[in-house]
C-alpha cells in the first residue's frame, strides 16, 4: 500500500442510518474508540426523509417522526466524540480488518478491531418495456428527492407497489404537491398498514389491486404508462389496459439487503425470502462468520428502524465485550433485554415471518460451525 | 420544480444563491444540495445516454447504487451526481457512453 497512511480505531461502524448510529453510541459509551462511516454527505440513512409519524413501541419512538429521531441519535453521537467520516465510501474489506475508505476521490485505510457493517438496503427495480426512461425511479429515491431535497419529481405520478412503502410515499408525494393518478399492485390485496391505506383512500387515489405495469412510454422521457388487469396467476387479462398520462412512475416492489462488503469479506451467506433475499449468516451477538466483523439493520435482513436500533446495539455489545471493555455478564444481560424488546415487535403476520428468518439464519449460522 | 411550501416541513429554508453550469446553459442551485436535485429543478430530465444503444437515463436510485444519473463534472466523467453536493461554477455535461477524462 506503499505511502497510502494507514488509520486506525476500535470499533469501525459502517452506515450511520439507526442500526449505525445505535451501534456507534453504544461502542462509544463502553469506552471504545469508535468510527462512524457513511456514503452520503448527512448522516441518518433512511431517517432523514421520513417525515411521518413511526409506528413501533414507545421506546422505539412510535409516533415520532423519522427526521426527529435522527436528530436526536446524531447529538449523542457527537456527545460521544465518535469520530464521523460522512460523504466517505468504503469500498472494500481487507484481511477481515482493514477498511478501504475514500472520500473526495482519495483512498484511505482504516484498521479496526471490529467492524460492524450496517449499510441498510437498497430498492428492488422491477422491469418492464420503458422501464430505463428517465422519469421511472425508485420509491425511496422520490422521497429523498422531496422530503430531503425539496424538489418535485414530477406532476402526475404513478405508485407502483401498495405495500407500506409505496402508500407512504405517495401520501407524501401529495403532501408535496403531486397528482398522484393511482397506486397499482400486482397482488389481489393491499398489503400495506390500513392507516397507510386510508390516508390514500381518503385522498381520492384509487388503489388498483390484481394490476400491473404493461409498458412506459416517452420520447426521451416518462409520458404516460399502459396499466393492465392481471388475473390470479398475475397474467395479463386482455383488453383490460388503461392509459395513463404520466410523467413519472415510482417502484415500491420491495428492498435487497445492501451486503457487498460482507461478500467482499468472504461471509457465508443464506437465502432468506422474508427477510429480502441474500443475508450473511450472523448468530445471537450479530457476529458473521468472520470474526470480528458484525451486521446489523436492513443489511441483516429488511426490517423496520426499531428493529434496526436493537440490533446495532447488540452489535456493539458484543463487539466491545469482545474487546474486554464490558463483561460477559453486562453484556448478556443488555443482549437479554435487547431481545426481549425485538420479542415485542416481531410480532404480526410480516413479524412472524421476520422472526423465524431470523431463527432459520442463527440454526444456519450453528450449523456452518458445527461443520468447520 | 422546488417545494416552496410543505405542510409538514414548513417553507424552504435554502436559497438558491449559487450557479452552476450545464451544457453551456447556467442554472441556480442551492449550496449544499445534491447535483441531481438542481438539475431536476432546473427541469433537465436526461442526465446522459448509454453507450451501446444511446438511450437516455435520469435519476433512478438517489443513492449511489444504480449509477444511472453519471455525468461528467469538471472534466470528470461517471460521478454519481444524485450523491455529489453542488458547489459554485460547477461545470456539468450530459455524458455520452462512457465519456473521457479532460484533466
Ligand atoms: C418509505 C419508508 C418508510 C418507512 N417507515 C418506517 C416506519 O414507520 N417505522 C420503522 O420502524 N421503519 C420504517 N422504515 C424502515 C426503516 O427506515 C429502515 O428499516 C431502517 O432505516 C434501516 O436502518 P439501517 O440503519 O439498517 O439502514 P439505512 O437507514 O438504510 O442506512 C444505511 C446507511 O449506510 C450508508 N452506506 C451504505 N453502503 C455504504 C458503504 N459501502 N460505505 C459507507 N456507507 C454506506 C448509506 O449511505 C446509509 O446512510 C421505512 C422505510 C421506508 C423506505
Ligand atoms: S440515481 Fe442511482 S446512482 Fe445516482
Amino acid at each position: 500500500m506503499g505511502s497510502m497512511s494507514m488509520l486506525t480505531t476500535d470499533v469501525a461502524v459502517v452506515g450511520a442510518g439507526p442500526a449505525g448510529l445505535y451501534a456507534a453510541i453504544e461502542a462509544a459509551k463502553a469506552g471504545a474508540k469508535t468510527t462512524i462511516i457513511n456514503e452520503y454527505v448527512e448522516p441518518g440513512g433512511q431517517l432523514t426523509k421520513q417525515i411521518h409519524k413511526f409506528f413501533g413501541s414507545k421506546e422505539h419512538a412510535a409516533g415520532v417522526r423519522g427526521i426527529d429521531i435522527s436528530a436526536k441519535l446524531l447529538g449523542s453521537i457527537d456527545e460521544l466524540k465518535v469520530e464521523k467520516r460522512m460523504g466517505t465510501l468504503v469500498w472494500s474489506i481487507f484481511h477481515s480488518n482493514i477498511l478501504a475508505i475514500a472520500h473526495n476521490g482519495k483512498s484511505e485505510m482504516l484498521r479496526a478491531n471490529k467492524i460492524i457493517l450496517a449499510t441498510g438496503a437498497s430498492e428492488n427495480a422491477f422491469a418492464f418495456p420503458g422501464w430505463t426512461l428517465p422519469g421511472v425511479m425508485g420509491a425511496g429515491a422520490a422521497q429523498t428527492l422531496i422530503n430531503l431535497q425539496r424538489i418535485l419529481p414530477g406532476n402526475r405520478v404513478l405508485m407502483v407497489g401498495a405495500g407500506n412503502v409505496g402508500l407512504i410515499v405517495a401520501f407524501q408525494l401529495l403532501q408535496a404537491g403531486s397528482e398522484v393518478v393511482a397506486v397499482v399492485d400486482a397482488l389481489p390485496y393491499i398489503s400495506g398498514y390500513c392507516v397507510h391505506s386510508a390516508k390514500i383512500a381518503r385522498a381520492g387515489i384509487p388503489i388498483l389491486t390484481s394490476h400491473t405495469v404493461k409498458k412506459a412510454y416517452g420520447e426521451i422521457s416518462v409520458e404516460g404508462v399502459m396499466v393492465v388487469k392481471v388475473d390470479n396467476q398475475c397474467k395479463p387479462i386482455p383488453k383490460s389496459e388503461q392509459d395513463m398520462k404520466v410523467d413519472t412512475i415510482c417502484i415500491a416492489v420491495g428492498l435487497t439487503p445492501l451486503v457487498e462488503l460482507a461478500w467482499l469479506a468472504n461471509c457465508r451467506f443464506t437465502w432468506v425470502a422474508s427477510l429480502g433475499g441474500y443475508v450473511p449468516l450472523y448468530d445471537d451477538k450479530m457476529e458473521t462468520t468472520v470474526k470480528g466483523i458484525y451486521v446489523a439493520g436492513d443489511a441483516a435482513g429488511i426490517e423496520e428502524a426499531s428493529t434496526a436500533m436493537e440490533e446495532g446495539s447488540i452489535a456493539a455489545i458484543s463487539a466491545v465485550e469482545s474487546l474486554g471493555l464490558m463483561t460477559q455478564q453486562r453484556a448478556y444481560a443488555l443482549r437479554a433485554e435487547a431481545y426481549e424488546r425485538l420479542r415485542s415487535f416481531r410480532i404480526g403476520p410480516f413479524g412472524k415471518l421476520r422472526d423465524q428468518g431470523k431463527q432459520f439464519i442463527w440454526r444456519e449460522r450453528q450449523k456452518y460451525a458445527e461443520r468447520i | 420544480m422546488r417545494i416552496k411550501v410543505h405542510p409538514v416541513l414548513g417553507p424552504l429554508k435554502g436559497k438558491a444563491t449559487i450557479e452552476i453550469e450545464v451544457d453551456g446553459r447556467r442554472i441556480s442551485a442551492i449550496p449544499g444540495e445534491m447535483i441531481s436535485s438542481a438539475l431536476i429543478a432546473a427541469g433537465i430530465k436526461v442526465f446522459r445516454t448509454t453507450h451501446k444503444k444511446g438511450e437516455p437515463r435520469g435519476y433512478f436510485c438517489g443513492i449511489g447504487q444504480c449509477t444511472d444519473c453519471m455525468m461528467t463534472v469538471d472534466n470528470i466523467p461517471s460521478v454519481r451526481t444524485c450523491i455529489t453536493p453542488v458547489s459554485k461554477g460547477m461545470k456539468i455535461k450530459t455524458q455520452y457512453g462512457h465519456g473521457k477524462w479532460e484533466v
